[in-house]
């Protein structure tokens, strides 16, 4: 590694050696967002206002004005997000180190179990029979519950009901101890957010935002195209926007891939 | 007798759709108080306060005593027509293209010999019943009907310029998922119209089944251009009857309120929605006016009569439907030259999940609803339903200061308010 | 049969002379102003007296907007002593000539000019139907913007039902018009009309057709009032005011218009007149619509309410006739040419009277009535007049 340069990773690419995995859904405005009781404040769905189009209000130029919440499309939650992350150092997405932006990621597939049970909860024992497979989690990485949700339409996508929603996401245990055993990074999903759609009523409640926002670790939400990611051996690259005193931010999550691998 | 309307044929592709233009416009300031009871629906003339004399045409002193206090006042609908001619070759564009077009004088039993359009179902002799409607121009017009409203009274092609009947027409409503949506969505398709409902975020469940089969569920959120826009550019224009039906209304003032989220949705939902819609289906629909029996015909705001007055219980809310009142002003300025009614609705606290905790008496849905399509069928363009928004206005009207004491002291019923 | 005396002053010593048409035209490019010039001119040549010697001047006109009759003192380079301008419509020549002979009998000023005169533009009728009136604007023009077709055919047809009238018997007004039109060579109708076309005509506001009503035009007419010593200086010969009337607004009950104003003051016209309307050797009604022109005959005292029909059946209306009637062919024949309408059936009179009528001319006329009607401000007329003209004693 002594002579790595950074030119090498371009070259890589060039080459097909390293290969760039999209993990971002298009931000639209009918993509879904988080959807809280009415009383809360919601988040804010993507709107775009043209400025201008080649027309009398910019001749020559097409630019738009774009309005959003700092947890709309995919995107990253920042420990302040929490109120058990509240008042940890460096929690926002303006202070977050940089070193953190480009980490290893570990893709745990339920994505069988969640086609079978959209209220699919991963669990430690599914943890450590992966890491029976694929080696222990890795202090300082992603670890990415692939489930294929990102492939459903919008509807079942949100998989709301009369009760909430229904989506698959982590248990309580599973949280607490990949935070506090496994030490990861953060935690990433493919639905809308970190947490199960029933997560409300888990003890504690929000788990993955509860454990992982609490020890100062990072989330991940609304990400695809993990079925194109090794289970291990992929780094993601996730800089948010420097937004000040941010608790997120929508991103482009991009992978680096060994390019021995599949094309996706 | 009226010939019953038959359903449209489709339009020839090769006809440019008729313009519309406009019957006679210039009309004297006390001519205007006729439209202003026209507007509202009521039969009401200028009568004398000191000698009671009911005046028409339209007066600035009475011709019996001279004196100059003319109040507008409620005047008896009833008369008969003394004589009647059909107008077969008018000299203004708007009738000529409309002729033969049947005018009557009509004997009020109040006393005025009044000048009236006259309803297919009745001619010379009859009794009839007068009204005020308002014509194409938005000014008032002295209509004369049928005492006895025979069946299908609502075809004679004379009412149908001076109404915006649902029948054969296609209405859009704009959110589907209020209960105000749903429940005018079926008002207007058991009167007849095709109905479009929009529905926004279609990832969030929404009950279909609560809708009559009739209607046509369509992807619209009134919070975003584009949306609006994709919408429009698909049935923007076969759209002849708007109703927007997306509402944002949240309890809360705002001393007493962090942030400014709350109030940014209900001006993007009421506001802006209101601007979207008025920016894309607004010009298509001006443009077919005159297109034939379904023609689009009206554009229908349902406000909260605290547009007239802030209600501090909900007071940006208030602000905000101040401000789509007013805006419903210019679109009506805008509208007119097409011939496009914009109708007003002013309720009182709707009995929904937003208003729970206000206490009665409360506008049911359905009353709306109702209320929407007998506007409609009406041609009237302000609208006050229930008994808060009739409470209201005239308290308004009466002492607007006091309204405003009165309204800083009512809660909206929750503990602490 | 004796008439009650009249306590009006009668207006001795006063005529009316040089009656001037200026030939219409169904179209004009030219202002009202033109016209009207063209009118003061002929006067002029007519009277021998020069135009700069007129030191009355009266308007009617309906197009020259925004001026009036004051504006056209400086425009034509008149400078007068007495100044009028009579809005009145149908009516504008009965009131000009009375006024006008008030004022030279009083000696305010010694000759006066009466001008009817207006343009006709492709557009100036819908304008005027427009800008009619206030009530007009209120509770008329937007109610089918039929003008004065509408309003009239309202009028005639509760006349009709009322009192049994039959289209054909308005048609024969129209039709003996037609006839006294063909031998006037200003008129613009210039082909017989029968009463089968008449009958056959398309309806236009039922029940009035195309053949009741008159044809909008532009041209002006005119004639020059003063005392009887000042025409006899100039050399010429006037008509003598035996009798007129004017009333707006009268007080009737009608509930829709079945009388004009005339009942109210017949009396007194015929009383001042010293003579009944069986002296009358010709008549020259405001034929806006045949209807009107037998609610006049009526109300003039020619037969009774409700006989006006069974009237023209037994008269024959033509010049040659047994009641010579409007005997240029009128309004419906010879053209309206706005407020020139009002004076076409005074300057016909006042020449059968002197005789000077040439084709048109009634053999032995000397005594005659011209009448006015005007002003349908929102469901009536609401101005009527008549003068009874005798030639030199």
């Amino acid at each position: 590694m002594t002579d790595f340069t950074p030119h090498d990773i371009a070259a890589a690419i060039a080459a097909g050696s390293l290969r760039l995995v999209d993990l971002t859904f298009t931000l639209s405005p009918e993509f879904p967002v988080i959807v809280l009781p009415p009383e809360f404040g919601q988040a804010s769905p993507l709107r775009i206002q043209q400025i201008s189009r080649y027309d009398a209000d910019g001749p020559g130029w097409y630019w738009n004005n774009i309005t959003l919440s700092e947890h709309t499309g995919t995107h990253f939650d920042a420990p302040i997000h929490w109120h058990t992350g509240r008042t940890l150092p460096n929690n926002a997405v303006d202070t977050l180190p940089v070193e953190h932006m480009i980490a290893p990621a570990c893709v745990i597939d339920c994505s069988r179990e969640a086609a079978a049970d959209p209220d699919f909860l991963l669990t430690r024992a599914a943890v450590e029979a992966w890491e029976r497979v694929h080696g222990q989690v890795a202090s300082g990485s992603w670890v990415l519950l692939r489930t294929d949700w990102s492939k459903r339409s919008a509807k079942d996508y949100a998989n709301l009901r009369a009760d909430g929603a229904h989506t698959p996401g982590p248990d309580p245990q599973v949280m607490q101890w990949l935070v506090e055993e496994r030490g990861i990074l953060g935690f990433g999903t493919e639905t809308i957010g970190t947490d199960a759609g029933q997560a409300a009523h888990f003890n504690p409640p929000h788990p993955a935002h509860h454990f992982l926002h609490g020890a100062g670790r990072y989330g991940l939400q609304c990400l695809r195209n993990l079925d194109q990611l090794p289970a291990t051996g992929a780094t993601l690259i996730t800089a948010p926007l420097k937004i000040l005193n941010g608790s997120g931010s929508p991103l482009r999550v991009l992978a680096l891939v060994s390019g021995k691998g599949s094309n996706g | 007798m009226v010939e019953p309307l038959q359903k449209p044929a489709r339009r020839t592709p090769l006809q440019r759709t008729r313009r519309q233009a406009l019957p006679p416009v210039i009309r004297s300031r006390s001519g205007m108080l006729l439209t202003k009871a026209a507007a509202e629906g009521r039969f009401a003339l200028q009568r004398c306060r000191d000698c009671g004399t009911f005046c028409y045409p339209a007066h600035d002193a009475c011709p019996v005593c001279l004196s100059v206090e003319l109040a507008l006042e409620d005047a008896p609908t009833g008369g008969l027509v003394v004589s009647e001619t059909t107008v077969r070759v008018p000299a203004d564009v708007y009738f000529k293209e409309r002729a033969p077009w049947r005018v009557a004088l009509v004997k009020l039993d109040c006393g005025p010999v009044v000048l009236a359009h006259l309803h297919a179902g009745c001619g010379e002799g009859d009794r009839v019943t007068m009204s005020l409607q308002l014509d194409k121009a938005g000014l008032a017009a002295a209509f004369a009907r049928p005492a006895n409203i025979p069946p299908d009274a609502a075809d004679d092609p004379q009412w149908r310029e001076m109404t915006a009947s649902p029948k054969f027409r296609r209405a859009l409503v704009t959110d589907g998922r209020t209960a105000v949506g749903r429940a005018t969505a079926a008002a207007l398709a058991a009167a007849g119209a095709t109905v479009h409902v929009g529905i926004a975020e279609p990832w969030k469940p929404f009950d279909g089944e609560a809708l009559p089969q009739s209607c046509e569920i369509v992807p619209l959120d009134v919070t975003d251009e584009r949306s609006v826009r994709d919408l429009a550019a698909d049935i923007g224009g076969k759209v002849d009857i708007l109703v927007n039906t997306a509402e944002y209304a949240r309890p809360g003032g705002l001393l007493d309120r962090r942030g400014t989220g709350t109030i940014r949705s209900e001006i993007e939902h009421n506001y802006l929605g209101l601007v979207h819609l008025a920016q894309t289906f607004g010009p298509a629909m001006r443009g077919r006016g005159a297109d034939g029996i379904d023609s689009a015909a009206a554009w229908v705001n349902l406000f909260s009569v605290y547009a007239l007055a802030n209600w501090p219980a909900y007071g940006t809310f208030s602000a905000v439907e101040a401000a789509c009142l007013s805006l419903s002003h210019c679109l009506r300025a805008e509208m007119r030259p097409g011939g496009i009614r914009v109708i007003n609705f002013f309720t009182g606290p709707l009995d929904t999940e937003w208003f729970q905790t206000v206490p009665p008496p409360k506008v049911a849905p359905q009353t709306l609803a109702k209320a929407i399509v007998s506007a409609l069928d009406r041609g009237i363009e302000d609208v006050f339903v229930g008994d808060v928004a009739e409470d209201v206005r005239r308290r308004l009207q009466a002492n607007p200061k006091a309204l405003e004491h009165e309204l800083a002291r009512q809660g909206n019923g929750q503990a602490g308010q | 049969m004796p008439k009650p005396a009249s306590p009006r002053t009668p207006y001795d010593g006063v005529v009316i002379a040089a009656p001037v048409t200026i030939p219409y035209e169904r179209y004009s490019i030219e202002s009202a102003h033109w016209w009207i010039a063209r009118a003061l001119r002929a006067l002029a040549e007519t009277s021998g007296i020069s135009a700069r010697d007129f030191d009355g001047f009266c308007l009617s006109s309906f197009t020259v907007g925004p001026d009036t009759a004051i504006g056209l003192t400086q425009h034509l380079g008149l400078s007068v002593r007495w100044l009028d301008h009579i809005p009145l419509g149908g009516a504008s020549a009965i009131a000009a000539l009375r006024r006008a002979a008030r004022a030279v009998q009083a000696r305010d000023c010694d000759v006066v000019a009466c001008v009817g005169g207006d343009t006709n533009h492709v557009d100036s009728f819908r304008r005027t139907l427009e800008n009619f009136s206030r009530f007009s604007q209120d509770a008329v023009y937007p109610y089918g913007a039929g003008g004065a077709n509408a309003s009239f055919a309202l009028i005639a047809r509760h006349y009709m039902n009322r009192f049994g009238v039959r289209r054909e018997d308005l048609g024969r007004i129209a039709v003996a018009q037609r006839a006294n039109a063909l031998r006037n060579p200003n008129a613009l109708m210039k082909t017989p009309l029968t009463l089968e076309q008449y009958m056959a005509a398309r309806p236009i506001a039922d029940p009035i057709h195309l053949y009741d009503c008159v044809m909008p035009c532009a041209g002006a007419e005119a004639f020059l009032v003063m005392r009887e010593e000042t025409a006899a200086s100039a050399g010429i010969k006037g008509a003598r005011i035996l009798g007129s009337i004017e009333r707006h607004n009268a007080r009737l009950d009608d509930v829709v218009q079945n009388h004009g104003g005339w009942v109210a003051d017949i009396d007194d016209l015929y009383a001042m007149a010293g003579v009944g309307p069986d002296r009358m050797d010709f008549v020259q009604t405001y034929d806006d619509y045949p209807v009107i022109v037998m609610m006049q005959l009526e109300d003039l005292g020619f037969c009774r309410k409700g006989e006006g029909a069974a009237f023209v059946q037994q008269h024959d209306l033509t010049i040659d006739g047994t009641f010579p009637h409007n005997t240029s062919g009128g309004q419906l024949s010879a053209g309206q040419a706005g407020a020139a309408g009002a004076y076409l059936g005074v300057t016909e009179a006042v020449r059968q009277v002197l005789g000077t009528a040439g084709p048109t001319q009634v053999p032995g006329a000397r005594v005659g009535l011209a009448s006015g009607f005007g002003m349908i401000n929102y469901d009536r007329g609401l101005s009527s007049g008549a003068v009874i003209l005798a030639g030199e004693s």
